[in-house]
């Protein structure tokens, strides 16, 4: 319906309102709108009520405060230009975009922020963070939302977990990351073997593969264990990390 | 123009990129950078070290500070750019107290004082620069279209790096452009090549890199220059995986830029290490010289032509 009342009628009385009330519902019925499946959910239709997400109970504070102490970055002062998304190589991947990742931290939506598969597959290109207007650390924030998702248990896309795992497992055993190593263990564990398989000749021939890892000399190997070591003993961190392992 | 260098090679440039590595130290020695190897050096961490816990990280890339504090170097140089943005994460981060103490409880002892770190690329532009190589090339790349990429996070994000622009870094332009090659404008510099997704998601890797062949040839390049070693995996080593997926046929060489300062400041093969490239450099420099030779026969034919010497020049003269 095209209104015609926006210029001309300005300034007019606003009509008197009717002296009784009409509840919602009936005034639906009188002008023929269907009942509402959100306010009647009872109703004999059989759409689904709609999903629908109450932001003031679900705003998680604790959340927000724990994304803005890890990350250093003021949170609040993201408004939603979508630069980052823009120049971001991996939106087409992403389940939801990076901007809108920013959004859900804005509204401390734990579980949403944390179970996406775009925290996973950001890069760290820096792209986002060059680009911010207002000089938020897009993908350091990307990076602290990876680390509690990885403490909740969440791990949407699997390999890329097991591929950052079996890299450190190779730097605490080595010191250094054993190239070849990490590739094997990787393609048995990735349960694509032969992926890259193909690539074994070309590389062989250049010289490209070391059978043996490339150890430092001195106390660097043992150093590297020592540090990983204390990392695996930290204290338990003082957020209550709510566990979940439907992804495990 | 002397100077002394730290200097931490990292993982990829003793296995992978060991010719990143080689045609790096030849060309510092070459152009008067002495580089100091930082003793007894470990992982820095790289990308999965961030990816799962940044004082993990810190601490990982702190003890290589460390390593090169004791031994009385005042900056560290590498040639990697994953290795250079966790030795600066590092540093730019232990100036906070909480992060500090917690990379100390790690490391087990006293976090390093800050200490300077840059790319070789800053090194080589800063402190031998255009001029300064054009002054001992011996074998100019005339008439190689090079694309110049710098990959993601060689310039970003900018405060932390702090070298060149972000969006169109120039450095290698200005040194690839004072050995003679004809520097073609990229505006895939900084784009993404998918990085160390390689392994973990083939798919969004062969998306991204790609893009970036595509753009290259598009551009009329003959080799994509690179300063990264993940940059390179994905462009040389993957071009085929890259192909198949996106039915493509690109055959572009990607030579680190070390690889063709090298070339044309004349040094030995050997230290440059062109044969471990997957995608041969040699086509790529036969058609440059056979583009330099025409362009020169063409110069030739006009001074010709000027001094009224040619045949043709001749029958368009007015009879007598």
């Amino acid at each position: 319906m095209i209104r015609t009342d926006l210029g001309a009628g300005r300034g007019k009385a606003l009509p008197a309102p009717l002296p009784f009330k009409i509840p919602s519902a009936t005034l639906r019925e009188l002008v023929g709108i269907p009942p509402c499946l959100h306010c009647n959910p009872d109703t004999d239709s059989e759409e689904p009520p709609m999903q629908t997400l109450d932001l003031a109970l679900d705003r998680d504070q604790a959340f927000m405060d724990e994304v803005a102490r890890e990350s250093g970055q003021d949170l609040k002062s993201c408004y939603q230009c979508g630069n980052c998304t823009a120049g971001c190589a991996y939106t087409q991947d992403y389940d939801i975009p990076v901007h809108q990742v920013m959004r859900l931290v804005q509204l401390g939506q734990r579980q949403a922020a944390l179970s996406c598969r775009s925290v996973w597959l950001c890069a760290t290109c820096q792209a986002c963070t060059t680009r911010c207007p207002n000089n938020i650390e897009v993908a350091t924030v990307m990076d602290v939302l990876r680390h509690m998702a990885r403490r909740a248990g969440y791990a949407p896309e699997r390999l890329v977990k097991t591929f950052a795992d079996e890299f450190l497992t190779s730097v605490a055993r080595h010191g250094r990351v054993f190239e070849v190593g990490l590739a094997a263990v990787f393609a048995l564990k990735s349960g694509k073997p032969m992926q890259d398989a193909g690539l074994g000749p070309a590389m062989l021939s250049r010289g490209k593969l070391s059978f043996l890892p490339h150890t430092p000399g001195g106390n660097g190997k043992a150093e590297v264990a020592a540090i990983f070591e204390r990392f695996r003993n930290r204290p338990a961190p003082h957020h209550p990390a709510t566990t979940n392992s439907e992804d495990e | 123009m002397s100077a002394r260098l730290g200097y931490y090679p990292g993982c990829s440039q003793s296995g992978t990129a060991a010719e990143y590595d080689s045609s790096t130290r030849a060309c510092c020695k070459a152009l008067g950078i002495e580089l100091v190897d930082v003793p007894d050096w470990t992982c820095c961490g790289s990308t999965p070290a961030h990816t799962v816990d940044h004082h993990l990280a810190g601490a990982l890339a702190a003890r290589n500070l460390i390593q090169a504090e004791t031994a009385g170097l005042d900056c560290v140089a590498t040639p990697c750019p994953s290795c250079l943005s966790a030795l600066k994460t590092a540093d730019a981060h232990l100036c906070d107290a909480a992060y500090k103490a917690e990379v100390e409880r790690l490391l087990g002892r006293a976090a390093p004082g800050p200490m300077p770190t840059q790319s070789t690329l800053q090194a080589l532009y800063e402190k031998v620069g255009a001029q300064g190589v054009a002054a001992q090339v011996k074998r100019p790349l005339t008439g190689l279209r090079v694309a110049c990429y710098y990959g993601c996070i060689l310039n970003r994000p900018p405060g932390l790096m702090a070298f060149d622009d972000p969006e169109n870094p120039v450095a290698m332009d200005e040194l690839l452009n004072a050995c003679g090659a004809e520097v073609v404008p990229f505006p895939f510099k900084t784009e993404c090549c998918g990085a160390a997704f390689a392994m973990p998601r083939l798919d969004m890797m062969q998306r991204l890199s790609a893009r970036i062949l595509g753009m290259a040839q598009n551009c009329g390049a003959d080799v994509i220059a690179v300063a990264c070693p993940l940059c390179q995996m994905n462009l040389d080593l993957r071009q085929g995986q890259v192909n198949a997926a996106a039915g493509a046929q690109y055959a572009m060489p990607v030579p680190y830029f070390t690889q063709l300062l090298g070339l044309a400041l004349g040094l030995p093969a050997a230290d440059l290490g062109l044969a471990k490239l997957v995608l041969p450099l040699a086509p790529a420099l036969e058609a440059a010289a056979a583009r330099a030779a025409e362009a020169e026969a063409k110069r030739q034919a006009k001074a010709n032509a000027k001094n009224g010497g040619t045949p043709r020049n001749q029958e368009d003269a007015p009879c007598a």
